[in-house]
């Protein structure tokens, strides 16, 4: 197997994770940046929609480095999508699977389930709750906490701070709750 | 460990963003980067990583995020918890050998304070990272990797933040 077909395969978790952890040192070493992603969108407010909010006034400008990180998010997204994309389905549990098909879901073959998120979904009260009002809590959600899987669980974390950890246990207890008690409801 | 600890100051913060240290009252170090535009172009870089990582290992999958909050696969786990090992490592070995930037500055560590927000706020997020199968990250690599009605589900988020931002001074802290 030669090295682009490799890498073309789903990258394992004891490839992608250490990958991940490697971004800590990374920023920090190319200019003093802490990793975190969920701060642009803050940035996003200050720079177009500040208004006479105090938590908007700031000079967004010396964290443009943020707004660029995550347009190369955006754009390694295509990248890993078109040029190394992989076209065999996600390999799923069976169980994760039935539950699914159970709530109409069929089409299994992408990263992202094609029932639920397409812009006709938009409409329904179904694709509305996973889009836009998921959208919402996860901005609002994550500025309230400070911070997102990457601000709080990897770099908060790498740095021992236990205000992270507190976050981290209730990002994913709130994921629990979610997934397993609300979300049935909802698809 | 513990020396390597004392010898670099870990700074004390008020500032309950973890994401930006620009606005510390601490921070000493202005952006040594920001004297030319083309300096941008390293983040830029290292976000293309970042997005193709998160898209190969299939982070930003909704199925991927189902699965875990289901404890139907140690795929998510094995991610997140390597990642922090790696994390945690690096910042050890930066501390230890005191290794600088590639301007030769210092490296600077921030201590943050608690606030109820990592609460109340973690719930909120954990509610939408499922709903969405996506935290921050992933959404931008989502677009780019195609689902292109995931921008409204980011146009939200902004949204989000800038409810956040006007009803502040009413949430507990």
């Amino acid at each position: 197997m030669n090295f682009m077909e490799w890498v073309k395969q789903p990258w394992p978790w004891y490839v992608a994770g250490p990958l991940i952890g490697l971004m800590v040192p990374l920023l920090l070493l190319i200019g003093n940046k802490s990793f975190g992603v969920s701060s642009s969108l803050r940035h996003i407010c200050a720079a177009c929609l500040r208004g006479n909010i105090p938590f908007f006034q700031y000079d967004w400008k010396k964290e443009a480095w943020n707004l660029f990180f995550v347009s190369g998010i955006l754009l390694g997204g295509l990248i890993a999508a078109s040029v190394l994309n992989n076209p065999a389905p996600v390999q799923l549990n069976p169980r994760l699977v039935h539950e699914l098909q159970g709530y109409g879901v069929g089409d299994f073959s992408g990263l992202m389930p094609q029932d639920l998120f397409n812009w006709k979904s938009l409409f329904s009260l179904r694709g509305f709750a996973l889009t836009v009002a998921g959208g919402f809590l996860v901005g609002f959600g994550t500025r309230y906490a400070g911070g997102c899987t990457s601000g709080h669980s990897i770099m908060g974390l790498s740095t021992l701070q236990w205000p992270s950890l507190v976050a981290t246990i209730c990002f994913m207890t709130g994921g629990f709750i979610m997934a397993n008690l609300l979300l049935p409801h909802i698809l | 460990m513990e020396t390597a600890e004392f010898r670099i100051p870990v700074l004390k913060e008020t500032n309950t963003d973890y994401e930006v240290s620009s606005l510390d009252s601490l921070s000493q170090k202005g952006s040594n980067d920001s004297r030319s535009g083309w300096q941008y172009l390293k983040y830029l870089a290292a976000g293309i990583f970042f997005g193709i990582i998160l898209v190969k290992s299939e982070v930003i999958s909704w199925f991927r995020i189902q699965e875990m909050f289901r404890l139907q696969s140690f795929h998510m786990y094995g991610v997140i918890g390597s990642a922090v090992a790696v994390g945690i490592i690096s910042v050890a070995i930066i501390k230890k050998f005191k290794i600088k930037t590639i301007y030769g500055d210092p490296v600077v560590f921030y201590s943050r304070p608690f606030s109820k927000g990592q609460i109340v706020g973690g719930l909120l997020f954990g509610f939408g990272w499922a709903l969405t199968g996506a935290c921050p990250g992933p959404l931008f690599a989502q677009i780019g990797a195609g689902t292109t009605v995931v921008i409204i589900t980011l146009l939200s988020a902004i949204g989000g933040v800038w409810v956040y931002g006007w009803i502040r001074e009413k949430l507990p802290h």
